[in-house]
Order: C-alpha cells, then sequence, then structure tokens
C-alpha cells in the first residue's frame, strides 16, 4: 500500500505548523461541531456563495462543501511555493510574448513549431500584438499537489481565468466569524489584500490611450454562468463595474457601457469568458456573449483585455511539459517547481515505457479536461487496459503518461470524526506592474475516502488555508 | 450606473410589488369563500380573482374548472404561472443575484431569506399549510424588503429606480384590483348596495390592510362613492391610484434631477406629471360618468405608457 504524506501527523508527533489546530480539534464536543458545520452552510447560503449547476435538474443553487479544518503552512515553505509560482508566471509570460512575435523559443527548437502554432489556443487573429506591459496572463492559477515536507510538484497552470477565488476569501471570512479564537491564537497571514491587488494590477495595464484613471469592469457570461457569484462578488469588492457583452458596444476606436446617463468608455475588461465569445466578428459569429468589434478596438490600442486572447497556449497539457524549460529559456535559472514527470507518447521510448507500465500511470489526453478520457492505471480494469492501449497506439500525439501521484492528506471532519483526506492547492498569482500573490490559496480536498479527485464535480470540497506569519 | 442594472433594480420591485398583491388577492378569495352564498353553499370569487391578476387564461388552460384548491396552488406556487408568487419571488431574487453589488446587504437578505424560505414551505405537504399563514407571510416579506431598502440603501439612482418600479407596478396592480369588482359597484353607484356586496369591498378593503385606513378617511357607511374616491383618487390612501401615480412622479423628478437632466427632457417624467394633474382634477361623478371600468382601463394604459418611456429613457441605454 502506498504511504501518504499527512501534512499533521508524523507518526503520532504533531507537525508544528499544525501545532495550534490540535487542541482545537480534540476539546470541541460532536455536538459544538455538527452546530457550526450547520452554521457555516446556513452563512453560506444566506451569503449566496452557490454554485449554480442549471439544467440538471434538482437544487440550482448548490454548495461546495466546506471543512472548517484549515490546511496550515508555515511562512518558510510559503516562501518557497511563492517563488517557484513567481518563477513560473514571469516564463509563461514570456512565452507568450515570445510565442506571438518572434517565435525565440521555437527557431532554438526548445519547443516544437507544432505543438505552439498548431495548438487549438494559438490564436492567429493577435499574433504581432504586444499588449500592454507584455502581459498575457494576469492572473496565474497554478495547481499543486503535494508528496512529502518538501515535495511538491505542479499539476498544471491556468493562464485564462483561472477561477475559485472568492472560495479562497469567503472561507477565511466564515472561519474568522466562527472560531475568532483560533485566529488570535495562531498568527495567521491575512487573504483579504487580494480584491484590491487585482484591481491595481488591472489598473497597471490600462491602455495607452486611456489618459485618466481607468475604468475597469468584469465581463460576465451572465448569472446563469456557473461563477457568476464570483463574478458579482469580486466586482463589488474591487468597486468595479460586472458587465455582460449586451451592456458594451464598441464605436470611434473605443469600448463604451450602455449606462442610465448615457454611454461611458472602458479601459481595462476583466473577462470571465472565453476567447471564442468575445467578439462575434472575430471568433465565433453565433456567440451572443461577445462584443462585436471588440478586437478590433483591443489591437489598436483602445482596450485592454485579461488574460489576453490567447493566453491559452501557455497552458495546456502539451505544453505543460515545457515549462521548466521556459524558466531556464527566459529566465537563465533552475526551475524552482518540478512538474509532475510526464511521458510523451509521441516519443518513440517514451511510447515504449508507457505501454509497458500502463496499470501504474495515469495517461491523459492533450487536449482533455475535468477528469474525461483518461486512464487511472492502479483504478482500472485489466479491460479497459487493454482498450486504452490500442487507443495509444493508434494515436500516440494525442496522449501523454504520469505516475499515479501519492497526495498528501490533511485533517479533515467526516462522519466519524476526524479523518486524513487527499488535498491540492491554488493559489492565485498576479501579473501587472508587479508580480504578486496573497499568502494563501483555494484547498480542495477529496472528502470520500481513499479518493483522489477533488473536483467539486465529484465529491470535493473546500477549505481555509492557513499562512502562518513568521 | 449599467442601464441593465437600472433595469434589475427596478424589476426587483415590480416582482416584489407583485407578489404583495397576488398574496392580498389570495387572501381575499380565502375568506370570501367563507361566506354563505345566497341560494345554497358558499360563495365563490375565484373566477375573479383569476381575471384580475391576469391568469383567467393560463389557468384554464391547466385545469379548466375553478377548484379553489387548484386555484389557491395556481396562484401561490405554480411555476408555470409567470404571476404567481413563488415565480414572483423566484424571479425578484434572481434580478437582486444578478445586481448583488448594487444593494445593500441587508435588502439582499430579505430577498434571499423570502426565497430560502419559500423552498423550506414547498418541501412541506400541502395539508400543514393554512392559506391565511402564506397571505400574511408575503407581506411580511415585502415589508421587510421595503424596510431594508428604506434603512440601509443609498439615496441614489439605484434607491430611485426600485422605488420607481414599486410605484408603477402598485399603480397597475392597485387599477386591476377596482377593475375586477366594478360590477359589483355599478350600476347601483347611486344607491346604496345591497350589504353582502359591500361585504366584498370590505373585504377587499381590509386585504389591503386599509379597512380602519378607511373608517378613520370617512366614517360611516361604506358607500360606492367612498370607495371610488378612497381606492383612486385620495391622496391619503397609500395604495389608491393618486398615491401611486405621485410616487412614481416623485421618483422619476429625483432620477432627473440626480442626472442633472434639463426640465422638461425625461418624457416619462412630463407623462407622470400629467397624469396627476388629471387625477387631481377628476371627481367621483365623473369617473362614474366615463364608466368605471373604461376609466382604468384607460389608467392602466397611461401607466404602460409611462413605463415604456423608463424603459426607453434610462433602461435600454442608448437614447440619452
Amino acid at each position: 500500500m502506498t504511504e501518504y504524506f499527512n501534512e499533521m501527523f508524523e507518526g503520532r508527533e504533531v507537525r508544528p505548523p499544525y501545532a495550534g489546530l490540535d487542541g482545537w480539534m480534540r476539546e470541541m464536543p460532536a455536538q459544538l461541531r455538527a452546530m457550526k458545520q450547520a452554521e457555516a452552510e446556513a452563512l453560506f447560503r444566506r451569503i449566496g456563495i452557490t454554485f449554480a449547476v442549471y439544467g440538471e435538474g434538482g437544487d440550482p443553487d448548490r454548495l461546495i462543501p466546506f471543512d472548517m479544518f484549515p490546511r496550515v503552512f508555515t511562512q518558510k515553505e510559503w516562501r518557497r511555493l511563492e517563488r517557484g509560482i513567481k518563477q513560473r508566471a514571469r516564463a509563461l509570460n514570456a512565452f507568450l510574448n515570445d510565442v506571438y512575435g518572434r517565435g525565440e523559443i521555437v527557431r532554438a527548437g526548445r519547443i516544437p513549431a507544432r505543438l505552439v502554432y498548431q495548438n487549438a489556443a494559438y490564436e492567429r487573429a493577435v499574433a504581432g500584438f504586444v499588449p500592454p506591459r507584455g502581459i498575457y496572463s494576469h492572473i496565474v492559477g497554478v495547481d499543486l499537489v503535494r508528496t512529502g515536507p518538501d515535495q511538491f510538484f505542479v499539476l498544471e497552470d491556468n493562464c485564462r481565468t483561472p477561477s475559485g477565488v472568492s472560495y479562497m476569501l469567503e472561507n477565511r471570512e466564515i472561519m474568522m466569524r466562527m472560531f475568532p479564537k483560533l485566529f488570535r491564537e495562531n498568527r495567521i497571514e491575512p487573504v483579504d489584500g487580494y480584491p484590491e491587488a487585482l484591481r491595481r494590477t488591472l489598473a497597471s495595464v490600462a491602455p495607452a490611450k486611456c489618459e485618466s484613471e481607468p475604468s475597469i469592469a468584469i465581463l460576465t457570461p451572465g448569472h446563469f454562468n456557473s461563477a457568476y457569484y464570483e463574478h458579482s462578488f469580486l466586482a463589488d469588492l474591487m468597486g468595479v463595474e460586472l458587465v455582460e457583452g449586451a451592456d458594451l458596444f464598441v464605436e470611434g476606436g473605443f469600448c463604451w457601457m450602455r449606462t442610465t446617463e448615457g454611454p461611458k468608455k472602458l479601459d481595462v475588461i476583466y473577462r470571465r469568458i472565453d476567447d471564442a465569445f468575445l467578439d462575434p466578428l472575430c471568433f465565433r459569429p453565433d456567440s451572443m456573449l461577445g462584443v462585436p468589434g471588440l478586437m478590433d478596438v483591443y489591437r489598436s490600442g483602445g482596450v485592454t483585455i485579461c488574460s489576453a486572447p490567447g493566453a491559452g497556449v501557455a497552458d495546456d497539457k502539451a505544453i505543460y511539459t515545457f515549462v521548466p524549460e521556459m524558466v531556464r529559456f527566459y529566465l537563465g535559472e533552475e526551475p524552482l517547481l518540478e512538474n509532475v514527470p510526464t511521458w510523451q507518447c509521441a516519443k518513440p521510448d517514451d511510447l515504449k515505457y508507457v505501454l509497458d507500465h500502463l496499470p501504474e500511470l495515469v495517461v491523459k489526453e492533450v487536449h482533455g479536461s475535468g477528469g474525461y478520457g483518461m486512464l487511472v492505471g492502479p483504478k482500472a480494469t485489466r479491460e479497459q487496459i487493454e482498450t486504452f492501449r490500442i487507443k495509444i497506439e493508434d494515436n500516440p500525439h494525442n496522449y501523454i503518461a504520469q505516475p499515479t501521484l501519492a497526495l498528501s492528506t490533511t485533517p479533515t471532519f467526516v462522519e466519524e470524526g476526524v479523518a486524513p483526506r487527499h488535498v491540492d492547492l491554488r493559489p492565485y498569482c498576479l501579473v501587472g506592474e508587479k508580480i504578486e500573490l496573497v499568502p494563501g490559496g483555494l484547498t480542495r480536498v477529496a472528502l470520500t475516502e481513499g479518493s483522489l479527485v477533488v473536483n467539486s464535480s465529484q465529491g470535493g470540497g473546500v477549505k481555509d488555508t492557513w499562512v502562518l506569519a513568521e | 450606473m449599467l442601464s441593465r442594472t437600472a433595469e434589475n433594480l427596478y424589476w426587483i420591485a415590480r416582482y416584489m410589488e407583485r407578489a404583495e398583491t397576488m398574496g392580498r388577492l389570495l387572501e381575499v378569495g380565502a375568506r370570501i369563500s367563507l361566506i354563505p352564498s345566497a341560494g345554497h353553499g358558499y360563495r365563490s370569487e375565484w373566477e375573479s380573482l383569476l381575471q384580475a391578476s391576469g391568469t383567467a387564461e393560463g389557468f384554464a388552460e391547466k385545469y379548466g374548472d375553478p377548484v379553489q384548491r387548484n386555484i389557491e396552488s395556481y396562484l401561490f406556487f405554480d411555476r408555470d404561472n409567470p404571476s404567481s408568487v413563488v415565480s414572483c419571488i423566484e424571479r425578484a431574487r434572481e434580478n437582486a443575484r444578478i445586481v448583488r453589488t448594487a444593494i445593500s446587504g441587508q435588502v439582499w437578505d430579505a430577498l434571499n431569506t423570502a426565497y430560502q424560505e419559500i423552498l423550506q414551505i414547498e418541501r412541506q405537504p400541502r395539508s400543514e399549510w393554512e392559506l391565511t399563514e402564506l397571505c400574511e407571510w408575503v407581506a411580511r416579506q415585502s415589508a421587510l424588503l421595503r424596510g431594508a431598502m428604506d434603512a440601509t440603501m443609498l439615496r441614489n439612482d439605484g434607491f430611485f429606480f426600485m422605488n420607481l418600479g414599486y410605484a408603477l407596478e402598485r399603480a397597475d396592480n392597485s387599477a386591476r384590483l377596482v377593475d375586477v369588482k366594478y360590477f359589483v359597484l355599478l350600476p347601483s353607484v347611486e344607491l346604496v348596495g345591497s350589504g353582502l356586496d359591500n361585504y366584498q369591498w370590505q373585504v377587499l378593503l381590509r386585504a389591503l390592510k386599509a379597512l380602519r385606513a378607511f373608517h378613520w378617511a370617512y366614517g360611516g357607511e361604506v358607500t360606492a362613492s367612498k370607495i371610488i374616491d378612497f381606492l383612486i383618487l385620495n391622496p391619503a390612501s397609500p395604495r389608491s391610484l393618486m398615491s401611486a401615480t405621485r410616487k412614481a412622479m416623485h421618483h422619476l423628478d429625483n432620477l432627473a434631477r440626480f442626472y442633472g437632466d434639463a426640465p422638461g427632457a425625461d418624457l416619462a417624467l412630463l407623462h407622470a406629471r400629467a397624469l396627476v394633474k388629471e387625477l387631481e382634477q377628476t371627481e367621483v361623478a365623473e369617473i362614474v360618468d366615463e364608466g368605471l371600468h373604461e376609466f382604468l382601463t384607460r389608467f392602466i394604459g397611461e401607466i404602460g405608457q409611462v413605463a415604456a418611456l423608463v424603459q426607453r429613457s434610462y433602461l435600454s441605454g442608448e437614447a440619452r
């Protein structure tokens, strides 16, 4: 059986970051716990922090299960992660700048041209255009997993519009409200500076044509979107408008909002819709969500779009394997955060290894997401493995393989008391005039015993994530 | 403010007012159904309630004969009925969810709590709820929302748009409420109505929580002309057409001033002013001469016109 790293207990010893929680956990009577859990749920519902799921029947306002047991990092652990994430965010932006410009990394033979220029996420429409400050991805969500005291791996990068930051903020609010004593006893770095930092980041990339205080808005697909709560939450905390495509129009080289006082100019758009829906004239002609003509205004420097259209080319699974290479190529540094070792079935040697070790590996489609079209070797039947073998042999370019990771666990409240459950971590890195991270992130937890899948669609929950002050 | 935000705010109020009216209508129906009718059995006002709420057609399509239990669930719970209490509260809350950032926390709380509670009520078996209790619950939610608005909202355009929504919806609903009863009042306007018919009006006043106000304002016997005056022309009566129209005018005026419009620039305001002026110069006898039904139909049209002008000047984001 695999040994999993438990972030709180080393044998029977409590690891230092969790020292402040041991007593809290032991002293809490079951009754109080149940009461607090119910209180938390009522708060989430009352505030309206729900994950709206339409068209599947049942309650459209679902709650993501909230686990009250915090996940804790020491200042030292966090510093290391922070440096690694910032480094990665710089490299990813340098890469985007490069592939929409001269393409040095391709010319140098470090990344195959095919993977970049024939990538579905590569936007020809912005080739040659340099966005303000040369930044493409303004919010980089880096998904991390841990397998030991010092072993962290990057599972994937999210350069487009990583979601979930509202949970990071609300989980903290609710914990502070329910357990103020814990926050007096443990010195915990605050995360509530995030909205202001995000606003500063967005303001710092206003287009050159913007001469006054930039006007900023979040562009949402609308209230039926599952992340709508987050969009409105962030707009509120930043004090910016929350707009839909129909609220905007383009005229005279600028983008305008329809307001009760007539048109008002918009300088920076933090969009939470995909590239394909931004502008029906440039991308999908059937899109109702976007703004006709927006891309022309963008390319002529009338408005900044965050993240920049085309940023997605940096975060797919095939490009992922080259991120350490990007760090070396653009920054001349060694990567501080490791990738999960990845075999590319397109390479003959890798392919042979993968086919010989299928029962131990996780095999993924290059363009797949959300856990679809993948093989989890240790959990698959022989038949499933053989079916997958044929698929890989048929089209090796379409697959990558990774070892099955022994994800760390943290104590989690379950029916019977407290038990270890597997977790991952998504911090949010902001890239503008400065590169910054708030100390914390979103911890997702697989609530089902033994499960390694933390996705909320498959029984995952969330936790408050602490970084202890020095 | 985004035009769409203004529109959402305006509709939050319209839907909540509509939900309240529906609750009050149901209360009227429930009371009247307890009164023995002239022949045998009990009186039924359900038919006229369906008409007053503009839901008669939809109901007939779904259920056919007006059976009390069906009417109750159609007017209160049915999501197929866009005017049911549940539909209205759900939409008010959805509009609020869209513009959460433009309302105060307490206003959101009032709407969201109402919605969460209605989901609870829906889960209970039918036999456990009492119609009158439900109607009172609706009135209470509406009052909570108005209280939260009044206590916590900034007096800016958002506040004015919400109040405008309230006023226009109330003007329209009050007119419809009176309209459905006009056949009871007329053609016997010169006479004192029969005891039973007056009883119906008393029930209506009671449902509007206005019976005591009516007595304070007029005293003595309940007559047709007093009732017409009270529900249409009396500026002291909070649900009269006069009050509602004046309130709409007041908030249009606030908006014009808030936006620094040139006097006379806002067509909706001009129209509302003209309507108020007309009401001020109207006497009960003139309404009777024109025909109560004709007068009310015309009034409903005028209010609709004001709403259309509001749409054009503020909510489309283009005209200004």
